[in-house]
């Protein structure tokens, strides 16, 4: 999977005064963090790259095939948002099994597949309940599963574990962490805490002034923060 | 995605079973003569009884749902499903009811005979008024209290903290909001009112009180004069177009909003006088509203047992009737709803809400006129008139289920596009298990109505083959009232039982 990279072509989105342009590639396999002020287009990116939002210009291209134009369930693309990810009428075995089959027709090896990685996100014990009998990590994980049994190979999260508690945070970070790299997954998060990106992401990149371009590996970034970065942080550089 | 073509489908579907029957009727009308006196007179009546109905139910109304919306009181949710009951009462049952209170021979009259005073006639235009004004006083409250409800309660807090006065109250704060609302709400009822037929054909007739969908049965059914349905017809789509028209532009609350439960606090209110004021609006409204059911439903139950057996098969005919309107209507509305949300779907949810103009009768005429040449009319009467029914239905329908699926689509609409759950899937797993309530409840408010209905069914409606409805008016021109009483009491088990097992139903099974 090391060939899935994402190339943005010079990617142009724009809604009404707000207008972004990415021009960057992002490497497969590893884990990459966007970050940049509110209003930046981090989300809004993301959206396009989950093909929610179209393009004024641009490619994006993925393993070399250009789904600029492909429906947003025909990407090899999982997303995670803020919330909303489980269907709240349907059983955490079900909404897990619609990352196999979107009518839920699965056959006996897609059904053990599925338990399995529920079992592996902790949630072997629980596929009856509802979301709503779920706590707020359990639910974050559930929707994980379902990203991981669609065998999708990006996984963009939109700021997905912002509503937990800051340890909850970490845990479902390392918890993404673990199982993109033994699924060789390419995940690209959206953040606005620096330490998220420096727990787990490997390269980091920075929506400056309507502007993004090639991520850089996290660790050197912030030994040696540029200019823009140490004016995004601010403050929060002591963390 | 296959719902949107579906959706679409439906669509032009409901398009044409609207307008083919119109253009049928437009080509079979050789001889388009002009209007005649007594179309004028028919014209003028309708005009001014939906304007004099529609000005008393506001009116009436206004004080009513003052006194809703500033007292809390045991049985104030009673009175607020009381007040939602006459939209799915059958209206022929209704009408029995008023005669029975107002009739010449009714409790109304004797009081008066007591005093020396002339009893009362319900015939005429008067009559129509009184039965207009039942079924749309409740309306226009429940819409008006919705405007009431929507004054945001820290403007009353500030005026009780400013000090203010019920009249102040009333010049800055409700007065604003009824000069928003009241214009609506005045040409909903304007509307219904322009198109209401039942009503007529019982209370009204003659030179004095016929309206204009009462001439189109008229010249259909005792002089089968097609040209002067169409005439007829054109007119009659046209008053009711402007006001369709009107009412779009001027905002109306929903009629189905919930929230109604809730009375907001008030400072100003606490006089006697006050009080008085609102307990007399409340107990009269409940009083009209209820004294003419209670009392046909003392005459009528007697008269149980010595109903006609054609009372059961008129039954089971209406709740087929019924049954086949309610699942038609509700799956069209679910398949105009999934292409009306999307970009360019509007022209969907136009087609769905266009039959409010229409006219039932024009376009049973029309069924009529398309059928004829292909098999017996009137040995379809039922399918024709379900299918009428449902055309009929499927703007309230589509007002419960159409806000629903946007809600649906804007909370779960790009999970299930990036999980690739469309069409057929997205219809089983997500909307019909998110969608049961306004589905029941349209589901239930369909066969309500169609039970209930006395239109289509009275253009060609032969004796073996009647609905429930029309058994009852056939009884009450024969003035075998007691059994009548009896029918309409199987009629309201009917159709309050069918729209409470729907609704019920949808809420129970609803998820959260």
């Amino acid at each position: 999977m090391v060939d899935d990279v994402l190339h943005l072509n010079d990617v142009v989105l724009r809604r009404g005064d707000f207008a972004l342009r990415a021009d960057a590639s992002l490497v497969a396999g590893k884990v990459t963090a966007l970050m940049g002020s509110s209003g930046s287009g981090k989300s809004t990116l993301l959206a396009a790259i989950a093909g929610f939002e179209a393009p004024v210009s641009g490619r994006i291209t993925l393993d070399g095939r250009d789904i600029t134009d492909l429906a947003p369930g025909d990407r090899p693309v999982s997303i995670l948002f803020q919330d909303g990810n489980l269907f709240p009428h349907l059983t955490v075995a079900q909404n897990v099994g619609l990352g196999l089959r979107p009518d839920l027709r699965l056959s006996k090896q897609q059904v053990s597949e599925r338990d399995q990685v529920l079992a592996r996100v902790g949630l072997g014990g629980m596929p009856d309940r509802l979301p709503r009998d779920l706590s707020g990590g359990q639910q974050s994980r559930a929707a994980l599963a379902r990203a991981l049994v669609s065998g999708r190979s990006w996984l963009l999260l939109d700021e997905a574990f912002s509503a937990l508690g800051p340890a909850l945070r970490r845990e479902m970070l390392a918890l993404v962490r673990d199982m993109a790299e033994s699924r060789g997954m390419s995940v690209l998060m959206v953040t606005h805490d620096p330490r998220d990106a420096r727990q787990i992401a490997d390269f980091t990149g920075l929506i400056h002034e309507g502007h993004l371009s090639d991520p850089r590996p996290t660790s050197p970034l912030f030994a040696d923060p540029p200019p823009e970065l140490l004016e995004y942080l601010g403050d929060s550089r002591s963390d | 995605m296959t719902g949107i073509r579906i959706g679409q489908t439906a669509g032009a579907a409901v398009l044409l079973a609207l307008f083919v029957p119109l253009l049928a009727l437009a080509i079979r009308a050789d001889a388009w003569a002009g209007l005649t006196a007594r179309d004028w007179a028919a014209i003028r009546f309708t005009l001014w009884q939906a304007a004099a109905s529609a000005a008393l139910s506001v009116l009436l109304g206004i004080p009513v749902a003052r006194a809703l919306a500033r007292r809390r009181f045991l049985g104030r949710d009673a009175v607020v499903l009381l007040l939602g009951a006459p939209f799915i009462l059958p209206v022929i049952v209704a009408i029995l009811g008023l005669v029975a209170v107002f009739g010449r021979s009714g409790p109304v009259s004797a009081a008066l005979a007591w005093f020396g005073l002339e009893p009362l006639s319900i015939y005429g235009p008067q009559g129509v008024l009184l039965a207009h004004v039942f079924f749309n006083l409740p309306l226009a409250t429940r819409l008006i209290l919705q405007g009431w409800l929507a004054i945001p309660g820290e403007r009353l807090r500030l005026a009780a903290s400013l000090g203010f006065g019920p009249s102040d109250t009333f010049r800055l704060l409700e007065w604003p909001m009824l000069r928003g609302v009241v214009p609506g709400i005045f040409v909903v009822i304007f509307l219904i009112c322009t198109t209401s037929f039942a009503v007529a054909l019982a209370l009204g007739g003659g030179p004095r009180s016929t309206t204009v969908e009462l001439a189109i049965y008229q010249a259909f059914r005792f002089d089968f004069d097609l040209s002067r349905v169409a005439v007829l017809g054109a007119a009659q789509l046209a008053l009711a177009g402007v006001a369709a028209a009107l009412s779009l532009r001027l905002t109306v609350p929903s009629a189905f909003g919930g929230g109604l439960d809730r009375a907001i606090p008030r400072w100003d209110s606490a006089g006697l006088g006050l009080r008085i004021q609102d307990a007399a609006a409340i107990g009269l409204a409940c009083a009209f509203l209820l004294a003419p059911l209670a009392l046909m439903a003392a005459q009528g139950l007697p008269a149980l047992p010595d109903m006609p057996p054609s009372i059961w098969g008129a039954a089971l005919r209406s709740l087929v009737v019924a049954l086949a309107a309610a699942l038609v209507t509700t799956g069209l509305a679910l398949a105009l709803s999934m292409a009306a949300i999307r970009a360019g779907g509007g022209w969907v949810e136009i087609a769905g809400t266009l039959s409010v103009a229409a006219s039932p009768l024009v376009l049973g005429v029309g069924l009529y006129i398309l059928l004829l040449p292909l098999a017996d009319p009137v040995a379809l009467a039922l399918p024709i008139t379900a299918a009428v029914n449902t055309l009929f239905a499927l703007p309230f329908a589509l007002r419960a289920i159409l806000p629903a699926m946007r809600e649906l689509d804007r909370d779960f609409g790009r999970l299930a596009s990036s999980l690739d759950l469309s069409g057929w899937p997205w219809l089983r797993l997500v909307a019909l298990p998110r969608l049961r309530r306004p589905a029941g409840f349209a589901a239930g408010l369909t066969a309500a109505l169609s039970a209930g209905d006395l239109g289509v069914i009275t253009l060609f409606g032969a004796p073996d083959g009647a609905t429930l409805p029309l058994v009852m008016y056939q009884l009450m021109g024969s003035y075998r009232l007691e059994e009548a009483k009896a029918a309409a009491l199987v009629l309201v088990v009917l159709s309050i039982g069918l729209f409470w097992l729907f609704e019920h139903g949808g809420r129970r099974a609803s998820p959260e």
